[in-house]
């Protein structure tokens, strides 16, 4: 479990970190200058900070995720499935299922969330630095009003839904590993079909637990 | 009465029909052989004595136990009394050798202590003759090596059951007739029930009890070597006279 905390989480931080912080920079860009002729530009701060903790955040981190760890479980399990290693765990009377999965769900579940929560930082950082340092927004206000508005809910909910998002993709990409047939191409098939169904699984639970919350 | 009995077992994958009515005794503390063409279902034999797989029709016991109607927690129990060394050894490679072989050590026997499980891991390494190779991945062993450790693993619980599924298969004769004095040997020492799949004819009607000839989804032939090398079948005849010369038949 602490290893699949390791690969999920920590090898995960540049990866999200960049992202995050090119979402948050493009975004600042295009609201400033979008709302700049109306003299609104001090809300960019608020509208970026929300957005990002209620579905950005939580979205980024999580298609990410999927692509770098959600392909290469199902690869895994995949390849100990078509080797035989999954039948082999099976005759040492251990439950497969169990020893593999739970430590991947698990890890999913702590991680998401607070690669969402780090997401989410970044992001308004890059946002108040291009908005502020570039765009010569005015920076106390900007920042005043920001915090204003943004709730603790907001991140909380941001956050659940990535655990909730967390946990689909890893019983989702566990389940096609761990079903593999046919050799080095059912691998394959078994990774692709893993990200492709996580990640629309994962965009209609966001729309669903979005309702949810805040409809 | 047998040790492990099958009857009538059938299996088809899809449409394709694999096993088709297979039954055979298999004797306590004997070795059996069972021998077949490349894609007969040999392995997919193998796999239902232990209730990885389950068969469509037919039935199989373990002692009083009927295999392929026990519920979880009986097959866990039953498979505590089988070793398995698979034919592509099926090494679990995110572990170093040690820990494939302490591995049904640990969730089998519940053997946790250090000291006893490295002195059994030793032990078993010296018996495949890789000693000092605890550290290393199965990804860094040639294919030979990784099928002598995949054994090594089965041995390590002494089970009172040895499944080999093609021990000998890709080894060169010298490591070959290895192997095969390892299963002897366990045979003979820990007396253990050993059922091989092999394609060495040679060795089998040297070391076995028990031979038994699977041939389109069925035991077309079985008996001691003698019995079976007297028999008439057509294949089995082909698979003798290619092994052996007519000197040695
Ligand atoms: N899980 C499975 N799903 C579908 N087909 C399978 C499966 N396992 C085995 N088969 C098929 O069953 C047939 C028998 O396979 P098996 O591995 O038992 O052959 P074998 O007798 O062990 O051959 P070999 O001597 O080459 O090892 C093969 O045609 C194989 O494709
Ligand atoms: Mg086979």
């Amino acid at each position: 479990m602490l290893e699949q905390m390791e690969r999920i989480g920590v090898e995960s931080v540049p990866i999200i970190g960049l992202s995050s912080l090119a979402i948050g920079m493009i975004f600042s860009l295009q609201m400033v200058q979008l709302l700049q002729p109306f003299r609104a530009e001090i809300a960019v701060g608020t509208a970026v900070a929300v957005t990002l903790a209620r579905e950005l955040a939580p979205i980024i981190t999580t298609l990410m995720l999927i692509g770098k760890n959600g392909s290469a479980m199902a690869a895994e399990l995949g390849t100990m499935r078509v080797t035989e290693q999954i039948d082999a765990m099976e005759t040492m009377s251990v439950d497969p299922i169990h020893f593999l999965t739970v430590p991947r769900v698990m890890a999913c579940i702590v991680m998401f969330p607070m690669l969402t929560l780090m997401a989410n930082v970044i992001g308004v950082f890059g946002a108040w630095v291009v908005a502020v340092g570039a765009m010569e927004v005015e920076s106390a206000t900007y920042l005043d009003q920001m915090f204003t508005v943004l709730r603790a809910r907001d991140i909380l909910q941001g956050m659940l839904k990535a655990g909730v998002m967390g946990y689909m993709t890893a019983i989702i990409c566990t389940f096609y590993g761990y079903h593999a047939e046919n050799g080095a191409q059912g691998v394959g098939e078994a990774s692709t079909k893993a990200v492709v169904s996580s990640s629309v699984a994962i965009l209609v639970a966001d729309y669903v637990m979005a309702m949810i919350f805040w409809g | 009465m047998s040790l492990i009995r099958v009857e009538n077992l059938h299996k088809s994958f899809g449409s394709t029909e694999i096993l088709r009515g297979v039954s055979l005794g298999i004797e306590e503390g004997e070795i059996t052989t069972i021998i077949g063409q490349s894609g007969t279902g040999k392995s997919v034999f193998f796999k239902h004595l232990i209730g990885i797989l389950k068969p469509d029709q037919g039935r199989i016991w373990f002692r009083d136990t009927e295999v392929t109607a026990a519920d979880t927690t009986t097959l866990v129990e039953v498979r505590t009394h089988f070793g398995y060394a698979f034919q592509g050894a099926a090494l679990f490679d995110s572990m170093s050798v040690a820990e494939n072989i302490a591995f049904p050590l640990r969730e089998v026997l519940g053997i946790k202590e250090r000291k006893e499980t490295a002195r059994r891991v030793g032990e078993m390494l010296d018996w495949i003759g890789l000693p000092g190779i605890e550290k290393k991945r199965p990804a860094e062993l040639s294919g030979g090596m990784r099928k002598r450790v995949g054994v090594a693993r089965a041995l390590v619980t002494k089970p009172e059951v040895l499944l080999f599924d093609e021990p000998t298969t890709g080894l060169d004769p010298v490591l070959g007739e290895t192997i095969n004095d390892l299963v002897v040997r366990v045979n003979k020492e820990l007396e253990l029930t050993c059922v091989v799949i092999t394609h060495d004819i040679q060795a089998s009607f040297r070391i076995s009890d028990k031979i038994a000839f699977l041939h389109e989804g069925l035991v077309a032939v079985e008996g001691t070597p003698r019995e079976v090398a007297r028999s008439t079948h057509p294949i089995v005849r082909k698979f003798i006279e290619n092994s052996f010369n007519e000197l040695e038949v």
